[in-house]
C-alpha cells in the first residue's frame, strides 16, 4: 500500500473499504467480511464513518443548529475522519493489520461534490488519506436502495435527506433527489478511483462469496504480524483497544 | 490572475464579487503579544468615531467547533491533521457565518489573525505549505494584511511579563524542540518567524516593526487604512507568483 499525493511511505497493512448509497447492502457485506477474515485467523481492525469520539458530539450540535455551510460541512467531516485516521486507521497500516472501513473518503467525496464544492479541493483535502488496497462500490438501481432505507422508517434527519441543498420541502423527496446526486457521483467516479465495483442486486450470499474471492486474491502472500491474534485478542479486554 | 477575490477556489456555491462585499478586510497578523490585539482596539475605536461600522473577529471565536479545541488542548489528543482541520473548520465558520455577511452589510471587518497563522503553525509541525495553500483556497484575500514582526527574545520578555509564567502551546512544547519551557519557547518562535517571512514571500504582508512604540505603529496602520478608505476603485492584486 501507498500512501495517495505522492508520498511513497510503504504501509505493510491492508485496507478494505466499502462504499455505496444508503440501503445498498455494503455495511452488512463488510460485517460478513470481517466475521469471515476473524474466523481464518486474522486480527482485523473495523471503523466506520462519522464516529470519532472526541468529535461526535460537536458535529451533532452543528447539525442540529443547521449552522453548517458546505464548506464547514466538508471541513468539520474531514476532521472527523482525520482523527479516526491517524489515531486508528493509520497505526494499525503501520503495524500491518487489516483495517476495515464501512465508508472512505469517496462518501465525503460524493456528498461534498453534491453539496457544491470544488472536487479538486475535496481531493486536496483529503490528500493524506492511504488509497485502499480495494474498494468496493455497492451498486444498487436507486428505487432498490431507496425501498430498502425507507421501508419502516417515519423519519429522515435534515442533512441526511440532504434538506440543507434545498431541492425539496418534502424530506422523503429530497431524500430521493440526494441520494440520486450521490449515485452519479459514485458512478462517476468507480473507473478513475479504481473501485471494484458490486452488483448489490444479487443475494447476499452471492455478493458474499465473491467478496470473499477478491479479497482472498488480494491477501496471497500477506502474513499478519500477529500470528496468535485470538490469543492476543483474549488477552486484551473488550475496548482497550 | 483574474479571480483575485479569493486565493483558490472560493465558496463556489455563494455568488459573491466585489459589488456583493462591499465592506473592506484588514488583517492583523503576528505573534503571540506582538501587540496584535492592541492595534486591533486602537483601530476600531478610531474607524467607529470616524462612522465606520466595525466587526473585530479573531481565530477560535466561532460557536461551531470552539469548544471542541479547547477540549481538544486540555487532552492533548488530537493528531497534527485532526487539530490542523479543526482549526480550519472553526476559520471557515468565521469567514462564511462572520466575515462574508459583514463584508456584505459594508462593515470594515478587522481580523485579529487570519489563516496565516494556522499556516504558520502547521507548517512548523511538518504539514506539507502546497497541501496548506490549496486548502485554505476559500479564503478572501485581505484587502490589507498587516504583519506585526517582534523578535522571540522580546517576545519571551513581554510574555512572562505579560503572564507570570510561559505557556505549554505558546512555547511549542508539543513540536518537540526541546523538552525545556523556556528552550522550547525561543526554538519554537523563532521557526513561526521564519515561516510567517516565509509566507510574506508567497502573500506579501505589510511587514512592521513590532517593536516599535504601540502610538506609532498605528499611526502607520492609520495611514495605511485611510489611503484604503479612501480609494474609489482599489486594485486588487495578488503578488505573481
Amino acid at each position: 500500500m501507498t500512501k495517495v499525493g505522492g508520498d511513497i511511505d510503504e504501509l505493510p497493512g491492508k485496507l478494505y473499504i466499502v462504499e455505496g448509497c444508503d440501503g445498498s447492502g455494503k455495511s452488512t457485506q463488510l460485517y460478513l467480511l470481517k466475521k469471515w477474515l476473524e474466523s481464518q485467523g486474522y486480527f482485523v481492525f473495523f471503523t466506520e464513518w462519522n464516529s470519532s469520539e472526541l468529535l461526535k458530539k460537536f458535529t451533532k450540535k452543528a447539525k442540529r443548529k443547521n449552522l453548517l455551510t458546505p464548506t464547514t460541512f466538508s471541513l468539520i467531516h474531514a476532521t472527523d475522519f482525520a482523527d479516526r485516521y491517524e489515531k486508528l486507521m493509520l497505526p494499525h497500516l503501520r503495524a500491518g493489520h487489516i483495517v476495515l472501513a464501512d465508508r472512505y473518503i469517496y462518501t465525503a467525496y460524493a456528498r461534498d461534490i453534491a453539496r457544491g464544492c470544488d472536487p479538486e479541493w475535496l481531493r486536496n483535502l483529503y490528500k493524506f488519506a492511504a488509497k485502499p488496497s480495494i474498494a468496493f462500490y455497492y451498486k444498487a438501481p436507486l428505487e432498490i436502495s431507496l425501498s430498502r432505507i425507507l421501508t419502516g422508517r417515519d423519519e429522515i434527519k435534515y442533512h441526511e435527506a440532504g434538506m440543507d441543498l434545498g431541492l425539496s420541502n418534502d424530506p422523503v423527496e429530497s431524500f430521493k433527489l440526494f441520494q440520486g446526486i450521490i449515485k452519479k457521483q459514485y458512478d462517476h467516479m468507480a473507473k478513475p478511483e479504481g473501485f471494484t465495483v458490486m452488483d448489490a442486486t444479487r443475494s447476499i450470499e452471492e455478493q458474499q462469496a465473491e467478496m470473499r474471492r477478491i479479497v482472498a486474491r488480494d491477501l496471497a502472500g500477506y502474513v499478519s504480524p500477529v500470528s496468535n491474534a485470538q490469543e492476543m485478542r483474549r488477552a486484551t479486554p473488550e475496548g482497550s483497544i | 490572475m483574474t479571480n483575485n477575490l479569493f486565493y483558490g477556489i472560493g465558496l463556489p456555491y455563494h455568488k459573491l464579487n466585489r459589488k456583493t462585499l462591499q465592506g473592506k478586510l484588514i488583517v492583523i497578523e503576528g505573534a503571540d503579544c506582538s501587540g496584535r490585539s492592541t492595534q486591533v482596539a486602537m483601530l476600531k475605536e478610531w474607524l467607529e468615531a470616524n462612522g465606520h461600522a466595525v466587526l473585530d473577529t479573531g481565530l477560535r471565536r466561532s460557536d461551531l467547533v470552539s469548544e471542541a479545541i479547547e477540549e481538544a488542548k486540555r487532552g492533548n489528543t488530537l493528531g497534527k491533521k485532526t487539530l490542523s482541520l479543526l482549526y480550519a473548520t472553526d476559520f471557515a465558520d468565521q469567514l462564511e457565518n462572520k466575515i462574508v455577511p459583514s463584508m456584505k452589510a459594508g462593515f470594515i471587518v478587522l481580523a485579529d489573525r487570519y489563516f496565516f497563522t494556522l499556516m504558520v503553525r502547521d507548517l512548523v509541525r511538518g504539514a506539507d505549505k502546497e497541501w496548506l495553500k490549496e486548502l485554505f483556497g476559500f479564503a478572501l484575500v485581505p484587502d490589507q494584511t498587516f504583519y506585526l514582526s517582534v523578535d522571540p527574545d522580546t517576545l519571551l520578555h513581554r510574555a512572562l511579563i505579560k503572564y507570570g509564567h510561559l505557556d505549554y502551546w505558546e512555547s511549542g512544547m508539543d513540536v518537540g524542540f526541546s523538552s525545556d519551557m523556556f528552550n522550547s519557547f525561543t526554538k519554537y518562535q523563532t521557526a513561526l518567524k521564519d515561516k510567517f517571512d516565509e509566507l510574506d514571500m508567497d502573500y506579501g504582508f505589510d511587514k512592521i516593526d513590532g517593536q516599535r512604540s504601540p502610538d506609532e505603529i498605528q499611526e502607520y496602520i492609520r495611514k495605511k487604512v485611510s489611503a484604503l478608505l479612501n480609494k474609489k476603485a482599489p486594485a486588487y492584486r495578488l503578488r505573481p507568483d
